[in-house]
């Protein structure tokens, strides 16, 4: 029988060694080989897809980092993508296909409020946790269940609050207000009056614009000449219509200030033609589209797996402008399922509850790259989660921020404890 | 008649083995799509026995859904939801039928889907109330109906299945009876109906007024059933869903709903999972049903053979 040189064997033995401790993932503690299967509940059409492209991107880049880091509880991690047209009957037939189905441990990702306050129902009568990536106050205000969470994202209401103090003291304290004509729009109407009120200004006019509106010029001579601010949110493809009309109505004269919420431009270029009136206006964002000077270590990581260049962009084709103050939500939520998954030793469904128990547990994430956006407070009994929240101004095309508020801006008492209701 | 009946009871009875043997998803999946079903047949009655185009059935089936959940909401019980969805369905499309019954053909067709977008309209303008755009989950205490809680699969089904035995009977006596066949003949010669004595207005009228009485209660039972209640039901798509359905099944044919409601839910599930192009997919089955069965599956069957199909 032939020998192998000990020489030889060694060698093997090292490399071998080598790559299963660094060259490959290390599946190793796992009580079962088996992936972790997530479901992901994707807007990839309907009114919602241009979030949806970008919430898969980001989902496939922070999986593949999981993976890349040894998995969940040392088991490899694969996520089933199902489209919900961003409708609330199919998002709650996706959440019971990706659990009924496809077997899926848990179901995170929707941004869309209809579809996730249509879906949670669903969700916690299949006793299946609901990670939402959503921003609506529908959380915390009480009005899901146990088992609906949202650890990746600050809510309307945090937002809208934390905004407030700055717009005051910097821009002005008489503002105008133009939003939808729906929940969303009434989201920033209610808690934004409420919030300026408490900063000793006022809001002067509040012109509501029905959703089938395709222009905008009868409404702006609603708009007092005493304005000082104007804080416009639209959203979907009116909002290249409504900034146009905007600037023709003001021309080259005076203008008040002007705030706005980036919903009404996320995936939209600024540098689009119609937009060059929003020069010197100023914006909400959640996370930087284009990377600031002072930008935190892990960025340049963070926007190199998702795929956006320095100005927000895809790194692939400069005209697919990337959701990017929504779009973190996906990733921080996917390393809060691994946080959550190993604090309550997660090995099967039967352990869906000791999860939602360990991420009610849970009341700081450090910022980091697996918390790209900042650091956050999570409160578990309303099951949202606080962050900070940025102030950008448009110059020369491009967002530049100018202010970061603390978490405590955005923090309110809280609405509901989850924590007391059964499961 | 006999066989007609046996035919019915037996699609039940399979519909009640399923029930017992499909596996959990394809369980959920049957409840929702016999809620659907029921609503089909409500158009199949406007629309299939009639021959009247509707774009508004999404008011019908709003109207109904929103009536129960905010009855609910307030503490009501589902019981009295489903009859008060019932009565929502009725009365709107009784209102409607009153205005836009006073037009025919396509002007119908616009008429009615200038309603049901007024109506959609209006659900969002009274958000504080109706939830607008976000609609609202049903709280549980409210999804008890008769000792059954529909938060629980198998209730669930079992009340799906028993709104939908009922519809379809009262669909199959409704379209057998004198008044059935008045009705199609408004669809065949409406003229020569009236020569005949009928009157075409409270004929289309009381055909319309009934079908968004299944619409309503489609509509409340649909919200009971799965708890979430909100103004994207009431959108134009789901005034196209239930024409498909019944185009696919056989317009005109009792058991077509309801065939059509499976299959186009099954092919929209499993198009949507392999293609974002998934209305694509379902654009082009429809035009090979246009090109090669335009009577829709009955209706082709009953063409070419069994013409006892009712």
């Amino acid at each position: 029988m032939k020998t192998l040189p000990r020489r030889s064997v060694l060698t093997g033995l090292a490399a071998g060694s080598a790559l299963a401790l660094g060259g490959l993932p290390r599946f190793v503690q796992a009580q079962s080989a088996a992936p972790i299967k997530l479901g992901f509940q994707l807007h990839r059409t309907g009114i919602g897809a241009a979030y949806g492209r970008w919430y898969e991107r980001t989902a496939q880049a922070a999986l593949a980092l999981v993976n890349a880091q040894g998995g969940i509880n040392g088991r490899p991690v694969e996520i089933l993508f199902e489209d919900d047209g961003t409708d609330p009957k199919r998002g709650a037939e996706v959440v019971e296909k990706l659990t009924t189905q496809h077997g899926c441990d848990l179901i995170f990702g929707p941004l869309f409020s209809h579809v996730v306050i249509g879906s949670a129902p669903r969700a916690g009568e299949l006793k299946v946790p609901y990670l939402v990536c959503s921003e609506g106050y529908h959380v915390a205000s009480g009005m899901l269940n146990r088992w609906t969470l949202q650890p990746g994202i600050t809510d309307v209401r945090a937002q809208v609050s934390s905004m407030a103090p700055w717009v005051t003291q910097t821009l002005g304290k008489r503002v105008t207000m133009v939003f939808p004509d729906y929940a969303f729009g009434h989201d920033h109407r209610d808690f934004f009056t409420e919030a300026v009120k408490a900063q000793g200004g006022e809001v002067i006019a509040q012109i509501a614009v029905p959703p089938t509106e395709t222009s905008f010029t009868r409404y702006f001579p609603q708009i007092p000449a005493e304005t000082e601010v104007l804080y416009h949110v639209m959203v979907g493809p009116a909002v290249l219509t409504f900034v146009k009309e905007l600037g023709e109505f003001y021309g080259s004269g005076d203008r008040p200030q002007i705030f706005g919420f980036i919903d009404s431009l996320e995936a939209v270029d600024l540098a689009a033609p119609g937009l060059e009136f929003l020069e010197g206006t100023y914006f909400w964002e959640a996370h930087n589209r284009v990377k600031q000077a002072d930008a935190p270590e892990w960025e340049a990581t963070y926007r190199a797996a998702v795929g956006v260049d320095d100005n927000g962009a895809s790194v692939s084709d400069a005209r697919d402008v990337a959701t990017y103050s929504h779009m973190f939500s996906v990733w921080e939520t996917l390393f809060t399922i691994k946080k959550g998954m190993e604090a309550a030793g997660y090995q099967s469904p039967a352990d869906r509850q000791k999860f939602v128990e360990a991420l009610e547990a849970m009341t700081t994430f450090d910022a980091g790259l697996d918390h790209v956006q900042g650091a956050k407070v999570f409160n578990g009994k309303t099951h949202q989660v606080f962050g900070s929240q940025f102030i950008s101004k448009v110059e020369g095309g491009k967002l530049m921020r100018v202010h970061q508020t603390s978490i405590a801006d955005g923090q309110y008492p809280d609405a509901v404890d989850y924590t007391a209701q059964s499961f | 008649m006999t066989r007609v009946l046996v035919l019915h009871l037996a699609v039940l009875a399979g519909l009640a083995a399923l029930g017992a043997v499909l596996p959990a998803y394809h369980h959920g999946m049957m409840a929702r799509i016999l809620m659907l079903a029921v609503y089909a047949i409500g158009y199949n009655i406007a629309f299939g026995y009639t021959g009247l185009l509707s774009l508004g059935h999404a008011m019908f089936l709003g109207a109904g859904m929103m009536a129960a959940g905010l009855w609910v909401q307030q503490g009501g019980s589902a019981a009295a939801a489903l009859g008060l969805g019932a009565l929502a369905g009725l009365g709107a499309a009784t209102l409607t039928g009153v205005l836009a019954l006073r037009t025919a053909g396509v002007s119908f067709m616009i008429v009615t889907l200038m309603f049901a977008q007024a109506f959609y309209l209006t659900l969002l303008y009274f958000g504080a109330i109706t939830g607008g755009d976000e609609g609202f989950p049903l709280p549980a205490a409210g999804r008890q109906l008769m000792g059954l809680d529909l938060s629980q699969d198998g209730p669930r089904y079992a009340v799906a299945l028993a709104i939908f035995a009922v519809a379809l009977l009262v669909q199959l006596a409704l379209v057998r009876s004198r008044f059935g066949r008045t009705l199609v003949a408004m669809r065949e010669n409406e003229e020569r109906s009236r020569m005949l004595g009928y009157n075409p207005f409270t004929t289309k009228l009381a055909a319309l007024a009934i079908s968004g009485l299944f619409s309503g209660v489609a509509g409340a039972g649909y919200g009971l059933l799965f708890g979430y209640v909100g103004a994207s039901f009431a959108t134009i798509q789901y005034s196209i869903l239930p024409m498909l359905y019944v185009l696919l099944g056989g317009a005109g044919t009792t058991l077509g709903p309801l065939l059509g409601a499976v299959l186009m839910f099954y092919l929209i599930d499993t198009a949507s999972s392999l293609t974002e192009l998934s209305l694509a997919v379902i654009g082009a089955a429809l035009l090979f049903l246009v090109l090669f069965a335009p009577k829709g599956i009955l209706g082709t069957l009953r063409d070419r053979g069994i013409r006892w199909l009712p």
